[in-house]
């Protein structure tokens, strides 16, 4: 009963409904929340199943299909882009930790055959956890995660000569060939991978997309997600036989089609498959771990997991650093990937059948490497709460994008009500706009609308100057937050002197401040929609139209005057001095307007105004009748005499 | 017997709510049938004219009345802006502006100054057809039949409700006789204005 496939998808499937929610609500992300899932059906807690193993097989294809939706997401141009990290830092990470490893192994007294597999094993990471995680916190775009993902795909390539040099490794053996591509001889083997991979490419390009057309035209969206899924998996089978990783395979073609107009289709067919898939395989690891070598010798597993991962972790922080990354993203990718992947398991069995090591090296590696899986959302919590906030200038959680154009001709920071329009506005007209914004959800959401957006942090030189602010006309402030709004122009001001700032403030203070760093073009962010209410309301009490919209301008204009009469005693010695002024200027102000709205002293637009001229002219009508009357009398006293 | 001809009437005046002729003007013909007061600066408070509206607006209508006080010898500024921007090249005129062809045109204007004023020998030195020149031309650019003006004189006399009443009526029965066809476009194209009894001081013999 307990072994039917209905009964199992019910276990795995309940499992994740009740745990995910749970974990995600905890603030722990959807990776943990399976993995306790896992744990709890596993066989040391609840026993709900059994052999995990086969499973996992299945659930790895949701590794593959994430790889896809990656590729798809990365034009080619990008990852060109990406080169340095991937083969650079991606490499060293590789090769350091796999010889740091060794080193302690030695150390430990293995042979230097096992201890350099272990070493090759742990330096793998999961991909499928980082990206995951990454991609739910919005960390992928920044520094510290494309760093991240460069070297995850580094590691993901560097499987394949790692499974071809795990036979050589095993004692005495020769000939235990790696699986699919040992019977070839090397010239055909890479042949083979060069057509597979150009196959990918031309396919990608010629074939495919003509197909999606065809398909989409039927209008048969399950035809339509049958045949993405036949791509995914005809790739992966592909790839195997040439005896390249699936993953890898899949990711070429995911960048090869990022180009094409059905990408969004792709992605949304593809992205629940992926979704549970990774789910099953997250599932699967909880319930690998083998509790019971654990409660053995606790300490010893402890100790291992714990030196693992620092190790990872440190030589990472080293590895970054000469790579020049920033700050916050060596944090990012040391801690990020600072656990054992899934590409691990993988090896481990590899090792295990090419008898490089037994079971009483590959038991205790299986538990280490699915703990340090298991604590790594525990680690990506600390990264986010503790570590990255305290590392990072402000209190940005995120890397910067790099912004890709500098030929803008306006730059605007903050993009949040009042940026957005005035971006928007401006580009529409035909400028060139960069935008920089702080707020992750934010500028993934715009960007997901299409808008040109960075993340990042207008408070930052390097930043300032990716943007295009030695070259722009204009710079506009529209962040809403006056501290930081101060910090921005003040970096503005100094470091592009020429560079004119129009500047939003949130209130007087803010506009005060503004002004005392010489800023002119100051706009109140609430003036606008208070004197257009005022409008309104006047116009709900009846004022006409044309009348209600004079006065608010009449008001915004004494208004205005008031506010640059104060601002004229602003930064005085005497501030008691500018306290007098700016009491007066309130003063004349209220009395102004009230004067002109109630009329003390006359209308206002005298010029439409006839009283006056009414006055005059009765009175010389009035005259002119008195002569008429006048004549009149004298007129009839000569008739009556 | 044609159709009756429908009549927009675009009242321009800066404020209203201060106005004595063209208020009580506007108020006795606006629910007269097949009349449209279309209150320019309610509509535009801020002078925006929504240009394809005012078009299709002008399309609806046989006939368009300008109705506005004589400011400057001239209407105010929202009936200049409005035909700068709504009569435009090869819509209203031009080798493909034909849209306005046939159609009627004609101001209605309060004024400050008596009628004897508005005379060659008058202080204002001109006849109101002269000064209107400017408004002739364009409606005849557009090939519109411009009529002779409306003219409410010495509107500063006008206290009362009682005191408007003759140019009310006659103003009504203008508007009438325009939409019902009754009124003879060659003569009234002609005149020198539409109103006949219209409000002038009397120098001597008033009540
Ligand atoms: C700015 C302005 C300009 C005026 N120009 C003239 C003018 O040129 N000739 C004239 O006879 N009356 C002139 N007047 C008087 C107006 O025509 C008169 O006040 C108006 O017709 C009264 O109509 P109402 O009661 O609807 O406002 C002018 C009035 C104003 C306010």
């Amino acid at each position: 009963m307990s072994d039917s496939i209905l009964f199992q998808a019910l276990i795995y499937l309940a499992a994740a409904v009740l745990c995910v929610p749970v974990a995600k609500r905890l603030g722990l992300g959807s990776v943990l929340g399976y993995l306790l899932a896992g744990v709890i059906i596993g066989p040391d807690v609840l026993g709900l199943v059994g052999n995990a193993g086969h499973v996992m097989h299945f659930a790895e294809f949701g590794v593959v299909m994430m790889l896809f939706l990656v590729g798809l997401e990365l034009k080619p141009s990008t990852v060109w882009q990406l080169r340095r990290p991937i083969f650079g830092l991606g490499g060293m990470q590789v090769a350091g930790t796999a010889a740091l490893v060794t080193g302690a192994g030695l150390a430990l007294g293995f042979s230097w055959q096992v201890a350099l597999a272990v070493g090759m094993v742990l330096a793998m990471s999961s991909t499928a956890i980082v990206l995951q995680s990454l991609g739910e916190k919005g960390l992928l775009k920044t520094e510290g995660g494309q760093a991240s993902f460069s070297v995850l795909l580094f590691q993901d390539l560097s499987v394949i000569p790692i499974l071809a040099v795990f036979p050589l490794l095993a004692a005495g053996a020769a000939v235990v060939g790696a699986p699919a591509q040992g019977a070839r001889p090397g010239w055909l083997q890479g042949l083979l991978i060069l057509g597979a991979v150009g196959l990918i490419v031309v396919a990608g390009r010629t074939v495919v997309r003509p197909l999606f057309r065809f398909l989409a035209g039927t209008r048969l969206r399950e035809v339509f997600t049958a045949f993405a899924l036949f791509l995914v998996v005809s790739i992966a089978w592909l790839m195997q036989q040439v005896g390249l990783s699936p993953a890898l395979g899949t990711f070429l073609a995911g960048v090869v089609l990022a180009e094409s107009e059905y990408r969004h289709e792709l992605e949304s067919d593809i992205e629940p498959f992926k979704g549970l898939l990774l789910g099953l395989f997250f599932i699967s690891v909880g319930a690998e771990i083998d509790f019971h070598l654990i409660a053995e010798a606790p300490l010893r597993i402890a100790g291992l997991l714990v030196g693992v991962i620092a190790l990872k972790a440190v030589s990472m922080l080293g590895f970054s650093r000469i790579f020049k990354l920033d700050r916050p993203a060596r944090w990012l990718v040391s801690v990020g990937l600072s656990q054992v992947g899934e590409f691990a398991f993988v090896l481990i069995s590899f090792g295990q059948a090419s008898a490089v090591f037994g079971d009483e090296v590959a038991k205790p590696l299986v538990a280490v490497v699915a703990l340090s899986m298991l604590v790594t959302p525990a680690l990506f919590v600390l990264l986010e709460r503790v570590i990255l906030p305290r590392v990072t200038a402000g209190a940005a959680k995120r890397e910067h994008d790099a912004v890709a154009h500098d030929d803008a001709q306006v730059v605007v920071a903050g993009f949040g009500r009042v940026g957005q329009v005035v971006a928007r506005m401006l580009r529409m007209s035909g400028f060139g706009v960069t935008v920089l914004d702080l707020d992750p959800e934010m500028v993934d959401l715009l960007r997901r609308l299409g808008q040109k957006v960075y993340y990042g942090d207008a408070s930052r030189l390097d930043l300032l100057v990716s943007a295009g602010c030695e070259k722009a006309k204009l710079f506009v402030l529209c962040i809403d937050e006056p501290d930081k709004s101060m910090e921005v122009a003040e970096l503005v001001r100094r470091h592009f002197p020429k560079l004119p700032i129009l500047a939003r403030a949130r209130n007087r203070q803010h506009y005060i401040r503004l002004w005392t760093l010489g800023i002119r073009d100051i706009i109140r962010e609430t003036m606008g929609s208070s004197l257009e209410l005022s409008e309104h309301a006047l116009r709900n009490l009846g004022v006409r139209a044309h009348t209600a919209h004079r006065i608010a301008n009449r008001w915004r204009a004494h208004d205005e005057k008031a506010l640059l009469d104060m601002m004229k005693f602003v930064g005085g010695p005497d501030r008691n001095a500018f306290f007098a002024e700016a009491r007066k200027a309130m003063e004349n102000f209220e009395k102004t307007m009230r004067e002109e709205l109630q009329g003390t002293t006359g209308q206002p637009d005298k010029g439409w105004d006839n009283e006056s001229l009414r006055n005059e002219a009765n009175a010389r009508f009035a005259a002119v009748q008195a002569q008429a009357a006048k004549a009149s009398e004298s007129s009839t006293t000569t008739s009556t005499t | 017997m044609a159709d009756p001809r429908r009549i927009l009437i675009l009242l321009a005046h800066p404020v209203l709510e201060r106005s004595r002729v063209n208020r009580r003007l506007a108020d006795a013909v606006k629910d007269l049938p097949g009349v449209t007061v279309h209150d320019l600066y309610e509509a535009y408070p801020s002078m925006n004219i929504d240009v394809k509206r005012e078009q299709a607006l002008l399309l609806e209508h046989d006939v368009v009345v300008l109705q506005h006080p004589f400011y400057w010898y001239s209407a105010p500024a929202i009936i200049k802006e409005w035909l700068d921007l709504v009569l435009e090249h090869g819509w209203a005129y031009g080798q493909h502006g034909k849209a306005l062809a046939g159609k009627l045109a004609l101001n209605v204007i309060s004024t400050g100054g008596p009628d004897f004023a508005y005379r060659p020998d008058g202080f204002n030195r001109f006849t109101m057809r002269q000064l209107l020149a400017p408004f002739d031309q364009t409606f005849h650019l557009c090939q519109m039949k411009y009529l002779a003006p409306f003219v409410v004189h010495a509107a500063m006399r006008v206290e009362t409700d009682e005191d408007i009443k003759p140019h009310v009526r006659a103003y009504a029965a203008l508007l009438a006789s325009l939409r019902d066809g009754t009124l003879d476009l060659n003569q009234a194209m002609a005149a020198q204005r539409l109103n006949d009894g219209a409000f002038t001081p009397q120098p001597a013999g008033n009540a």
